[in-house]
C-alpha cells in the first residue's frame, strides 16, 4: 500500500474558495485588566441575550421585579398606620374582601392587602440577608476545599457531608429556640444552615478550573494563591455560584416563611410567614377565612417561583452540562 | 467481597455522622450566648436567681465543661435525655416514643407513595419530553415545589374539613382518631385512615414534584445512551425499551438524590403535623418550640438526625444491590 | 439478489435551525459474502446512512429513496415487520467501547435478549447459544456473568460482535468497529472479523474514517463525502490509484516524520469538510480540491465510469473518460 506520487500542497496558497477574513483586526485594549474585564462585559451582554429568548426566565424576571418595587414601594402603596392594630382606618375583624377592603381583614382588622404588601419587605429581605450569609460561607469553603485539596478538603468536604445529612427544619429549630426571636437570628439561622449545598457544588466547579491549562501556567510563572483564587478561580466560578444563589433565595424565602409560621420568626415583624402565623393561629382555617390565608401564601408562591424560573434559566445558559435539555 | 467491604465502609460513615451530631447537638445549647437557664426560664413566671441557679444545677451546668460532655455521652447512649418541661415529669424518652407512631405512619406511607407516583410521572415525563404531559407536570411540579407545604396544608384543612365555597367537609378536622370513639378492628382502622387521610395526601403531593423532576431529567439523560440504541436496532419494543433498558439505568442516580431530600420530608411532617393537629413527633417538636422544652428538643433533634442517617445508610446499601459498578469500586 | 440495496437515499434531519440535509443521494449494493467499506470524515453522513438501514433516525426525519433488505423495501416496511427483520436480517456492530452496552445488565442476559426476542430459543437454551457465541469471539463462555463494565475495550467490542451474531443474520454493519480501540485491539478485532466473515460467509458494511482498515477486509469500497458517494469500486485499486482527488487525499494520510507539510494539514488538505447545511455548490469539493477549475462550482458531477467496476464523482474523471457532461 503506497501513498499515491503526487501530493496536493499549501505552497501555492489557500485553495480556490478558501477565504481569510475582510477588513482590519478588532481594536483590543493594551492593559491585559482592562482585557479581562471588556471579555467579562462581552460574555455578560452574551447571556443577557441568551436569557432574554428564554420565555419562562424572562416571565420570572418581570414578576421579581414587580414584587421588588412592591415591596421598595409599600410606603405609597398602602398605608403603613393599617399595620398598627388600634389605628381607626381599620374595619370590622374577620371580614371578607369588599370594595374598601379588597383583601378582607384580619382578626383586628386590619387590611389583608396592606399587611400582605408590607409583608414582602422582610420575607424578601430576610431571603436576601440569609442568601448572602449562605454563599459566603459557601463559596469560601468550596473554594478553599477545592483549591487546597489533600487533608484540608476531605475533612472539609467531610463538615460539609455531615451538615448536609442533618434535617434542616429540626435543626433550625432547635438554634432559633435557644437564640432569642428576632429578625436577625432568623436570618442567622437560615444563613448557617443551608451552605453546605452552595460549598458542594462550588467545589466541584473549583476542581474543574483548577486543572485547566491557564491556572497551571499562572502557577507555574509563580502566581500566589490570592492571585489564582481571585485572577483566575472566582471569576470563573463566578456565574455558577451567581446562578445558584437566585434558587437559594428562594429556599431561603421559604425557609423564613416555615419559621415565622411555626412562631420562630420575629413577633413585632410583618412578614407573610407571620400573617400566616397569625391567622393560623386566630382558627382562620376553621373559620373559612380564606382571603387571609390565600394571599400570603400565593405572595409565596410567586416569588420563589420568580426565583426559581430565573436561576433555571440561567444555571441552563452558565452550566454546560445542562444545555442539550 | 466488594459488597462487604462497601457496606463496612458505609455503615462507619454512617456511625461517624451520629458521632458528629451527637457533639454538635450538646455543644448547641452550651455555646449560646447567655445562660441556658436563663434562657429556660426567661419569660416564664418561675424567673427568679434561686429558680435559675437551682436549674443550673439540675443541667449540670455548673460543672466543667469536659465533665458535662462525660455525663451527655452517657445520657444520650442510655437514651435518658432527662425529664420532659412541657409535660412536667415524664421522662423524654417515654414522651418520643408515645408518638413515634403516627409520624412512622404518616412519613412512611407517604413517601412511598410519593416516590411512586413521583417516578412514574417523570419516566412518562422524561420518555416523551417536549409533550403536554411533560410540560403539564413540569408546570405542576413548580408551582407545588414554590408552595409552603404549610400552606397548601391549611387550604386543604379549610377546603375538606371546614368545608368552604364548593368543597366538601368530608374529613376530620384533625388528630389521629376520633376521641371518645372507643372502636377497634376494622372500624377502628378506618378511623385512622380517615384521620390520616388529608396530611397524607398533602405530604404526598408536596413532595412527589421533586421526584418526578429529578427522575424526568435522569431518564433524558440515559435515553441518549448508546446502548438505548443497541437496543432498538435489536428490535426491541419503545415500552419494552423504555421499562427495561432506559429506567433502570435512570433511576440510580435518581434514587441518591430523593434520599437526599428525606430530611425536607421529616421538616414537611412537622409543620402539617401542626396544621392538622396529628399528634406524631412533629406535632411534639412545635409543641416543644412553644414551651422551650430543650431536653425534649434535644431529644427530637438527636432522633430526627438519627433518622435520616439511618434511612442514607439503607439506601446506599440498596444502592449497591441496583448498580453493579458500586459493588467493584 | 443482493442482500441490501440502497437506491437513491436521501436523509434530511429535522432540528430547530431547519432542515439538514445529511445524506443526499446515495446508492449501493452489497451482494451475499461481500464486504462494502463506507468511508469518509466525519460529518459526510455515513453513519446516518447505516441508521436508515435499520430505520433508527430520530422521529421527524425525512427519508427518501429504497433501503431493499432481501427484496424488502425498509423504508415502507410496517413497525412490526420492522422489529423483526432487526437484527434477524441485519444487525449492527455499534463502537461497544464505550456506551452501547446496558451497564447494569450483564452480557449474557443483553445477549440472550436478542436471541429469546426473535423467538429462536426459550430462556434456557438462549444462555447455552451465548456461551457459543462468546466461544467464537475469543471469550470464554464464563463470561457471560459479567457486567460491561467488568470487560476490557477489546473485550466489549467481541461482545459486540457476538451480539451482532446472535440471531445469524446475513448482513452485519460494524460502524467504526475499531475506531476507540488501541491499535494492537483494533488488529485482533479486525481479524476476528475477517475471520468471521469468512466462515460464516457474511456480507458486511464496513464503516470507517481509516481507509489503511478499510483496505485489508473489504472487497469493494465506497468514498462518501457530504452526503454523496464520491468514488466506489474494488478495494485495492481505488486506495493505490485513486481516481477522485478527495480518496487521493484520504489514502495519503500517512503522516511521514519530518515532512513539513504534514504538519500544517495532515491529511494532506486544507480546511474542512462542509457542513450539511452549508455545502458548496457544483461539486460540493471544489473548495478544498487542488485540482478544481473552472466548470467544478458550477457543474453536479454524477458518478462516471473510472475503470474497471470502478466510478467516481469528478468532473477530471468523466473528461478522460470522454464522458458528455450534463450541464
Amino acid at each position: 500500500m503506497r501513498p499515491p506520487e503526487t501530493l496536493p500542497t499549501y505552497e501555492e496558497g489557500p485553495p480556490a474558495g478558501v477565504e481569510l477574513e475582510p477588513g482590519p483586526p478588532p481594536e483590543v485594549p493594551r492593559n491585559p485588566r482592562r482585557i479581562a474585564w471588556t471579555r467579562r462585559g462581552i460574555s455578560a451582554r452574551r447571556v443577557w441575550k441568551t436569557y432574554r429568548k428564554s420565555l419562562l426566565g424572562m416571565v420570572g424576571l418581570v414578576v421579581l421585579i414587580f414584587f421588588a418595587l412592591v415591596a421598595i414601594f409599600a410606603p405609597l402603596l398602602a398605608d403603613k398606620q393599617g399595620l398598627d392594630a388600634t389605628c381607626p382606618c381599620n374595619g370590622t375583624p374577620f371580614s371578607p374582601p369588599s370594595l374598601e377592603f379588597p383583601l378582607g381583614t384580619d382578626n383586628f382588622g386590619r387590611s389583608v392587602l396592606t399587611l400582605t404588601i408590607w409583608g414582602s419587605r422582610i420575607s424578601l429581605m430576610v431571603g436576601l440577608f440569609a442568601t448572602a450569609i449562605s454563599m459566603l460561607i459557601g463559596s469560601f469553603i468550596g473554594i478553599l476545599a477545592g483549591y487546597r485539596g489533600g487533608t484540608s478538603e476531605s475533612v472539609l468536604m467531610r463538615l460539609t457531608d455531615w451538615f448536609l445529612v442533618i434535617p434542616f427544619l429540626p435543626l433550625a429549630i432547635v438554634l432559633a429556640s435557644v437564640l432569642d426571636r428576632s429578625l436577625g437570628v432568623i436570618v442567622f439561622v437560615i444563613g448557617v444552615t443551608s451552605w453546605p449545598a452552595t460549598a458542594r457544588i462550588v467545589r466541584a466547579q473549583v476542581l474543574s478550573i483548577k486543572t485547566r491549562p491557564y491556572v497551571e501556567r499562572s502557577r507555574a510563572l509563580g502566581a500566589s494563591g490570592w492571585h489564582l483564587n481571585t485572577r483566575h478561580i472566582l471569576p470563573n466560578v463566578g456565574p455558577l455560584i451567581f446562578a445558584n444563589t437566585i434558587l437559594t433565595v428562594a429556599i431561603a424565602i421559604l425557609s423564613e416563611s416555615t419559621l415565622a409560621f411555626l412562631g420562630l420568626g420575629d413577633p413585632l415583624s410583618i412578614s407573610w410567614g407571620t400573617i400566616l402565623d397569625f391567622a393560623f393561629s386566630a382558627g382562620a382555617a376553621y373559620a373559612g377565612q380564606w382571603w387571609w390565608i390565600v394571599p400570603p401564601g400565593l405572595a409565596i408562591v410567586f416569588v420563589v417561583l420568580a426565583f426559581t424560573l430565573c436561576g433555571f434559566a440561567l444555571d441552563e445558559i452558565l452550566n454546560p452540562k445542562l444545555r442539550k435539555r | 467481597m466488594g459488597t462487604r467491604r462497601y457496606i463496612l465502609g458505609k455503615v462507619a460513615q454512617a456511625v461517624l455522622t451520629l458521632a458528629f451530631v451527637m457533639v454538635f447537638n450538646f455543644f448547641l445549647f452550651r455555646v449560646v450566648p447567655g445562660d441556658p437557664a436563663g434562657l429556660l426560664l426567661r419569660g416564664t413566671a418561675a424567673f427568679n436567681p434561686e429558680n435559675v441557679e437551682q436549674l443550673r444545677s439540675e443541667l449540670g451546668l455548673d460543672r466543667p465543661l469536659p465533665q458535662q460532655f462525660l455525663i451527655y455521652l452517657e445520657n444520650t447512649v442510655t437514651l435518658n435525655f432527662g425529664e420532659s418541661f412541657f409535660l412536667r415529669g415524664q421522662d423524654v424518652k417515654e414522651v418520643i416514643a408515645g408518638r413515634i407512631w403516627p409520624t412512622l405512619l404518616l412519613v412512611g406511607t407517604s413517601t412511598l407513595a410519593s416516590a411512586a407516583i413521583g417516578l412514574v410521572i417523570g419516566i412518562y415525563g422524561g420518555w416523551r419530553h417536549g409533550s403536554r404531559f411533560d410540560v403539564g407536570s413540569q408546570g405542576f411540579t413548580l408551582f407545588v415545589y414554590s408552595m409552603p407545604e404549610f400552606w397548601f396544608g391549611i387550604l386543604v384543612l379549610m377546603a375538606f374539613a371546614g368545608g368552604i365555597g364548593p368543597f366538601p367537609a368530608l374529613f376530620p378536622a384533625g388528630g389521629y382518631s376520633t376521641p371518645g370513639a372507643d372502636l377497634t378492628g376494622p372500624a377502628h382502622v378506618a378511623d385512622v385512615l380517615n384521620h390520616l387521610a388529608l396530611p397524607w395526601f398533602v405530604l404526598t403531593i408536596a413532595y412527589l414534584g421533586q421526584y418526578a423532576l429529578i427522575m424526568r431529567n435522569s431518564l433524558i439523560d440515559v435515553m441518549n445512551d448508546d446502548f438505548v440504541m443497541t437496543a432498538r436496532a435489536k428490535g426491541l419494543r419503545e415500552k419494552e425499551i423504555l421499562w427495561r433498558h432506559v429506567a433502570p439505568n435512570a433511576l440510580l442516580p435518581t434514587f441518591t438524590v430523593i434520599l437526599l431530600s428525606l430530611g425536607f420530608v421529616f421538616g414537611g411532617a412537622i409543620t402539617i403535623e401542626y396544621v392538622f393537629s396529628y399528634p406524631g413527633l412533629g406535632l411534639l417538636e412545635v409543641q416543644a418550640i412553644d414551651s422551650k422544652d430543650f431536653p425534649l428538643l434535644q431529644g427530637l433533634f438527636l432522633l430526627f438526625s438519627a433518622a435520616v442517617i439511618l434511612a442514607n445508610l439503607t439506601a446506599d446499601i440498596l444502592y449497591s444491590y441496583l448498580d453493579p459498578r458500586v459493588r467493584a469500586a | 439478489m443482493s442482500i441490501l440495496s440502497v437506491r437513491d437515499l436521501e436523509v434530511t434531519y429535522t432540528t430547530q435551525a431547519g432542515p439538514l440535509p445529511a445524506v443526499r443521494g446515495v446508492s449501493f449494493d452489497i451482494e451475499t459474502g461481500e464486504v462494502l467499506g463506507l468511508a469518509g470524515e466525519s460529518g459526510c453522513g455515513k453513519s446516518t446512512v447505516v441508521n436508515a438501514i435499520l430505520r433508527l433516525l430520530p422521529a421527524g426525519t425525512v427519508v427518501t429513496g429504497e433501503v431493499l433488505l432481501n427484496g424488502e423495501d425498509v423504508l415502507t416496511m410496517k413497525a412490526g415487520r420492522m422489529r423483526a427483520v432487526r437484527w434477524t436480517a441485519a444487525s449492527v456492530v455499534f463502537q461497544g467501547a464505550m456506551h452501547a452496552l446496558n451497564p447494569v445488565q450483564r452480557i449474557g442476559d443483553q445477549l440472550a435478549e436478542a436471541i429469546v426476542l426473535h423467538r429462536l430459543s426459550g430462556e434456557k437454551e438462549a444462555l447455552v447459544r451465548v456461551g457459543d457465541l462468546l466461544e467464537k469471539v475469543g471469550l470464554p463462555a464464563r463470561r457471560l456473568k459479567d457486567y460491561p463494565h467488568e470487560l476490557s475495550g477489546g473485550q466489549k467490542q467481541r461482545v459486540m460482535i457476538a451480539m451482532a451474531m446472535a440471531c445469524s443474520p446475513q448482513l452485519i454493519i460494524a460502524d467504526e468497529p475499531t475506531t476507540a480501540l488501541d491499535v494492537m485491539v483494533q488488529a485482533q478485532v479486525l481479524k476476528l472479523l475477517n475471520d468471521l466473515q469468512h466462515e460464516l460467509g457474511l456480507a458486511m458494511l464496513f464503516i470507517t474514517h481509516d481507509l489503511s482498515v478499510l483496505v485489508e477486509v473489504c472487497d469493494r469500497l465506497a468514498i462518501m463525502y457530504a452526503g454523496k458517494i464520491v468514488e466506489e469500486g474494488p478495494s485495492v485499486p481505488v486506495f493505490e490509484q485513486p481516481a477522485h482527488p478527495y480518496t487521493r487525499a484520504l489514502a495519503s494520510a500517512f503522516p511521514t516524520i519530518g515532512d513539513q507539510r504534514f504538519r500544517r494539514s495532515p491529511s494532506g488538505l486544507g480546511g474542512d469538510p462542509p457542513q450539511p447545511d452549508s455545502v458548496p455548490s457544483g461539486c460540493s469539493f471544489h473548495p478544498r480540491c487542488p485540482l478544481a477549475f473552472d466548470a467544478c462550482p458550477t457543474t453536479l458531477p454524477d458518478l462516471y465510469d473510472a475503470g474497471e467496476l470502478r466510478r467516481a464523482a469528478c468532473l477530471l474523471v468523466a473528461e478522460e473518460a470522454r464522458t458528455p457532461v450534463a450541464p
